[in-house]
């Protein structure tokens, strides 16, 4: 069995998998059954200043897909609407019953060092594990500067973080903001600020969908719509290409990484794991399913692990960063072809129309004794994927790497007016 | 045994018959429709497209049931087949659109097209109008003989195209087999009907029901009056058994058993035996022994002469017969009826085998008693009306081009009374393309 017991900035937990930032940890009531079900740690919802924030009825948008509902997840709501102490209480509570999990509290906070000089402490406190600074939030709150209005800005990333280390002793991470043109600048300013570790990425700004009848985004809240947060499975490849950025740039090297981002099976989970991240934040997937979807996060997890002889987390993380290159970097001597195994095509001809009105016409669709067939045309394919990709039959169409004959990146290549052979 | 024979009607209570004899398909709820319509591929060049006898681009309506473009589904539908109400309701889906699916190669489980075709078509025909309409007009006439789904399709077309069309069925009501001939808990709720009027609302049809060719008219006259006529006969002639006893009483033709059960309101007033053997392996056996099973028979035997694998009733039908507690018994040949004071008592049977790759009926006999006795061994087209008109004949069927077109120039064939599958969207193809043919000859002709 592998260990999936994580340290993350001396944080430990039984496993790797925190409930994020979010409506699932606003209380006691839901962090503890949260805990019951397995997770090894929560990030409880944002906290701010009293008096509490109200939020509006109406707060989710859903993108769903040829059946799979919240593909995607939009929402509009804002932090804790609770009042502080209320939270603090209950987040002393849980802590002292869950000694053994983690539990982080995420704060935000106008952008004045007295305003975080006063809740440090108070949240110190409680006895929660370490903060998590809410840099990220891109909804209503930035619109009051604060959230990713914050995160956008690498200066004020620095300023607040440098605050935070100054008046308190918690281990703390900043969680950074998607919304931004390059996630490098703020990471970079966390750390040159003292964060322990920075967490990505927040929601990314969305209108999810706009109800045609009401002719306004959703969620509608009485005849309007805002932009809100999107999350969910949809946002994962944007989350593991920030993640993956972060991992590699070599100015940031030992900043640990919580990854976040449509994290929704044990698959997604390793996947952010050897892309870089140390531990690992999920909420979407509790909400479409409850908390009992981590029962098969750990247990997949643990089980690949073990088919891969992977005994701890350690083994895992960042496997997968030396790999993740600039696009100068790949060989363009490598070449791939698409292998249709007849025996298993449906005959539904998607890998011809798509290659045909699209790529390459690479897929010839021929008539064998009245049968449909489709056979690939070595001459014409480019390797791109795209009929294994539109192929509904699992492992039907395959791509097979032809014998590489040494390696020609683009830097060297002769067509590239920079490259030395000119 | 104080009654003999015993057929009665009424055997099981109001309440029961209109349960048995309810929509024994129910439509998809929208749920279901949108979620069978995201299994579908969207398959390219799809083999469902070509499965089909009338061509109906299935993948294009499916996606417009799985966006909510219900009617862009609808219209892709009825412009290839009109009658795709019905053909949603009768088509042999497994034997046709369904059987070529994709999806039963990958997960044995096609994607449910007829079900999701009825969804589209109910959708469009609780609109109360049809998507299409005419042309101006041709001041071009055509007599179609036979309202059922040739003829219907046929009309329709014409009617599109801007010509008059007189539409004559020898029957009361129009639809033929669909109205008087299918089962009557596929299409319950006077589903024929309310299509007739879907269909003919594009105007330019004149009805005449009750008008018989041979009796009220001929070709000849038809052709006075009109530039074209296309002949949508269907088989209205039951074949014989050629069994001794065959004119006993309660030995009927099951197509006539159906035809009472189609025109029966409540079916309290038909009458069914307390056992029944049907004679026969086609769908019109099947429906018949199903019906006689929910009319309150006791028990229904189905027998026919050779092998399940060459019964013209699908694998589904006949699991459907067996699931409403028909036993179907193989490989006997009906051999003589016998009776009692001028009913029929028992029927028996010669078994029979495969001898050098052919069917042989050389084995014992057995008896199975019986109340009644209906025969489905097969309807013929009847030609007396077709004497003397010039239309020729080949192999039962009258003889037609690629087009519809007869040996006599101007007479236009489709649907059963001409070579071909005897099934319903097969007609509608017929009526279809022959009526292009016609539009086609009739404007050659003016320009000319």
């Amino acid at each position: 069995m592998a260990d999936l017991r994580s340290n993350f900035i001396g944080i430990r937990s039984p496993n790797p998998f925190w409930l994020a930032s979010a409506p699932p940890t606003d209380k006691a009531y839901n962090v503890r059954r949260a805990f019951d079900a397995g997770w090894g740690g929560v990030v409880w919802k944002t906290l701010g200043e009293d008096p509490p924030v109200v939020n509006v009825s109406s707060r989710y948008g859903a993108l769903s897909y040829r059946g799979e509902r919240m593909f995607g997840l939009n929402n509009i709501e804002l932090i804790s609407d609770r009042p502080l102490a209320v939270n603090l209480a209950e987040i002393k509570d849980v802590k002292r019953d869950y000694p053994d999990r983690a539990v982080i509290v995420s704060l935000m906070v106008p952008c004045v060092e007295e305003s975080w000089k006063a809740i440090l402490p108070l949240v110190e406190e409680t006895g929660a594990d370490g903060l998590e600074l809410n840099f990220g939030c891109p909804h209503g709150m930035s619109e009051r500067n604060m959230g990713s209005a914050v995160g956008q800005v690498p200066e004020y990333v620095e300023m607040v973080t440098r605050w935070v280390k100054q008046h308190s002793r918690m281990p703390t991470i900043v969680k950074l903001t998607p919304n931004v043109t390059s996630i490098l600048a703020p990471a970079r300013a966390a750390m040159r600020g003292g964060a322990d570790a920075v967490s990505l990425i927040n929601t990314i700004q969305s209108v999810v969908s706009v109800d045609l009848d009401a002719m306004a985004p959703t969620p509608v809240v009485d005849g309007m719509g805002t932009h809100g947060g999107y999350c969910g499975p949809a946002v994962k490849p944007i989350a593991l290409r920030m993640l993956g950025e972060v991992a590699r740039s070599p100015d940031l090297a030992g900043l640990p990484i919580s990854g976040i981002g449509g994290i929704s099976t044990w698959r997604d989970a390793a996947e952010f794991l050897v892309m870089g991240a140390s531990n690992l934040q999920v909420c979407t997937a509790a909400m479409h399913y409850g908390f009992r979807v981590v029962d098969d996060m750990k247990d997949g997890l643990s089980n690949w692990m073990d088919e891969k002889n992977f005994t701890s987390l350690s083994e895992v993380v960042g496997r997968a960063v030396p790999n993740f290159v600039n696009w100068n970097q790949l060989n363009l001597k490598f070449k791939t072809l698409a292998r249709i195994d007849q025996d298993l095509c449906v005959q539904c001809g998607l890998c011809h129309i798509a290659c045909e009105d699209t790529s390459h016409q690479a897929i010839a669709r021929l008539r064998v004794d009245g049968s449909r067939r489709y056979e690939v045309i070595d001459e014409e394919c480019v390797g791109c994927n795209l009929c294994a990709h539109v192929c509904p039959v699992d492992d039907c169409i395959t791509m097979a790497p032809q014998p590489t004959d040494g390696v020609l990146t683009w830097p060297n290549h002769p067509n590239n007016p920079m490259s030395g052979a000119h | 045994m104080d009654r003999w024979p015993d057929i009665a009607a009424g055997r099981v209570s109001r309440e029961i018959l209109a349960l048995n004899f309810a929509d024994a398909h129910p439509p998809l709820t929208d749920a279901q429709a949108v979620i069978e319509a995201d299994r579908c591929y969207f398959c390219y060049d799809a083999p469902c497209i070509e499965a089909c006898p009338t061509g109906i681009d299935v993948p294009t309506f499916i996606k417009g049931i799985a966006t909510g473009n219900l009617a862009g589904a609808a219209r892709t539908i009825l412009e290839s087949n009109i009658l795709g109400g019905s053909c949603a309701r009768v088509c042999p889906t497994e034997i046709l659109c369904e059987q070529k699916c994709v999806r039963n190669a990958q997960e044995e489980k096609p994607v449910q097209i007829g079900a999701l075709q009825r969804r589209a078509t109910d959708w469009q025909m609780a609109k109360g109008v049809q998507p299409f309409t005419r042309a101006a007009a041709t001041g071009r006439r055509v007599a179609i003989v036979g309202a059922g789904p040739a003829g219907l399709a046929c009309a329709h077309r014409l009617a599109v195209h801007g010509h008059e069309v007189t539409l004559f069925d020898a029957k009361p009501k129009l639809g033929g087999l669909n109205e008087y001939g299918v089962a009557a808990y596929k299409t319950p709720d006077d589903f024929a009907q309310d299509e007739v009027n879907f269909v003919l609302s594009i105007g330019g049809v004149t009805l005449a029901p009750d008008r018989a060719l041979g009796r009220d008219f001929s070709i000849d006259t038809l052709l006075n009056d009109h530039d074209a006529v296309f002949l949508s006969l269907g088989q209205a002639g039951a074949r014989k058994a050629g069994l001794t006893g065959e004119d006993l009483s309660g030995v009927m033709n099951a197509v006539d058993f159906i035809e009472s059960i189609r025109t029966s309101g409540t079916k309290e007033d038909v009458a069914v035996g307390r056992r029944v053997v049907v004679i026969g392996g086609g769908n019109t056996a099947i429906d018949a022994a199903v019906q006689a099973k929910r009319l309150g028979a006791e028990e229904v035997t189905l027998v026919y002469r050779r092998g399940r694998e060459t019964m013209s009733a699908t694998e589904v039908e006949q699991a459907w017969a067996q699931t409403n507690g028909v036993t179907i018994r193989h490989w006997a040949a009906p051999a003589r009826i016998e009776g009692v004071d001028g009913a029929a008592s028992a029927i028996a049977f010669t078994r029979g085998r495969v001898l050098d790759g052919r069917a042989v009926h050389d084995g014992e006999e057995f008896v199975l008693e019986a109340d009644m006795i209906l025969k489905a061994v097969g309807q013929h087209v009847v030609f007396d009306p077709l004497e003397g008109s010039g239309v020729e004949t080949e192999g039962g069927r009258i003889r037609v081009d690629g087009s519809g077109r007869t040996s006599r120039p101007g007479v236009y064939a489709g649907g059963d009374c001409t070579a071909g599958e005897d099934l319903t969207v097969a007609a509608v193809r017929d009526g279809r393309d022959a009526a292009e043919a016609i539009h086609a000859d009739l404007t050659q002709k003016k320009e000319v």
